[in-house]
């Protein structure tokens, strides 16, 4: 997949030059930017998963966790940096030691749009009404998504697939 | 500023966890490694297939397409912009300012950033071996109908 997609953009290059070019270059940007912010997220992923036994996360983010695992998911999700395909990995994890899918997705929803840093920036550039009214909004709608995902997978629980990481 | 706490919080846990159990610590790192090296070629895919969407898609046709007076066009361009490609909040809200500015309307620029957050077609498959397929499209579904409703509402609130 990776080796065709980069074969598309190679033959872009001589057959459009301007957009094959550029596209690299987004692509090297992206990639720097990418193994800049990786390594951390990987190694925390790995200590997750060697210190911290499935009894314990099941105690804080299992079922039955309450209101304290769902606070602990979102504040686990707004803490984190870079955009939401490094969260999946995590999710593994995760979802591996028994976290509930509520706070899985409650932990993705919180990855995906309530950053911290986020929040700050977007405030700088597109002032603190649209930020506040946007956050308020995406508040809502995290725990929205999560509460009918958590009910999908208890109807279908044949449609997870084997936990990975 | 952000990548820093995180590498400095990363590099204090793992002296930590070094000094409590070494073995365990190497066993982590082996880990890491091997769950980087898994996940990479997909990663790869999502970074070349963004690279060749924005090279198509710059700055100035995203203005154009969801620029002033572009009304419900531009909600649903945006909304259709937004859900393909993943684009770095830093670079995202730059962007999404200067359509602001450029007269844009809130709602169509609460829709991009929303969706471009939210929903992600481009890493759908990356998604899908982690939750399966069935909740992976309906979280992005979900994802989806909400940045839509919410946006609409937040360009007819400002």
């Amino acid at each position: 997949m990776f080796l065709a997609l980069f074969g598309v953009n190679v033959a872009l290059v001589f057959l459009n030059p301007s957009i094959g070019r550029t596209a690299l270059a987004i692509t090297g940007d992206n990639v720097l930017e990418m193994l800049s912010f990786l390594p951390p997220i990987f190694v925390l992923l790995g200590l997750l998963d060697v210190w911290v036994d499935r009894e314990t996360m099941m105690k804080y983010m299992g079922r039955g966790s309450g209101t304290r695992g769902m606070l602990l998911a979102f504040i686990l999700g707004s803490a984190a940096a870079g955009p939401l395909y490094a969260a999946f990995p995590m999710a593994g994890v995760m979802m591996k030691k028994g976290a509930s899918m509520l706070n899985v997705f409650i932990f993705i929803g919180a990855w995906s749009t309530t950053k911290i840093p986020l929040i700050m920036f977007e405030t700088a550039t597109l002032g603190f009404r649209f930020m506040a009214l946007r956050l308020v909004f995406n508040l809502a709608g995290i725990f929205l998504i999560a509460f009918i995902l958590e009910r999908e997978v208890r109807r279908h629980p044949e449609s997870l697939p084997e936990p990975r990481a | 500023m952000s990548t820093a706490a995180l590498y400095m919080l990363t590099a204090m846990l793992l002296v930590i966890s070094f000094r409590k159990d070494r073995k365990k610590t190497r066993q982590a790192l082996k880990k890491a490694w091997k769950s980087f090296e898994n996940i990479l070629p997909q990663f790869l895919s999502i970074l070349v297939l963004i690279g060749l969407m924005l090279a198509v898609l710059d700055r100035e046709t995203i203005t154009r397409l969801l620029g002033a007076d572009s009304g419900a066009a531009g909600m649903a361009v945006a909304a259709a912009v937004g859900s393909v490609t993943l684009i770095p909040g830093f670079i995202a809200f730059p962007l999404a300012a200067s359509l602001l500015s450029s007269g844009a309307g809130y709602g169509q620029t609460a829709m991009f950033l929303t969706t471009l957050m939210m929903v992600g077609l481009v890493t759908l498959p990356l998604e899908t071996t982690f939750f399966g397929k069935r909740l992976a499209v309906m979280r992005n579904a979900l994802a989806f109908v909400y940045a839509v409703v919410s946006s609409v509402v937040l360009g007819v609130i400002l």
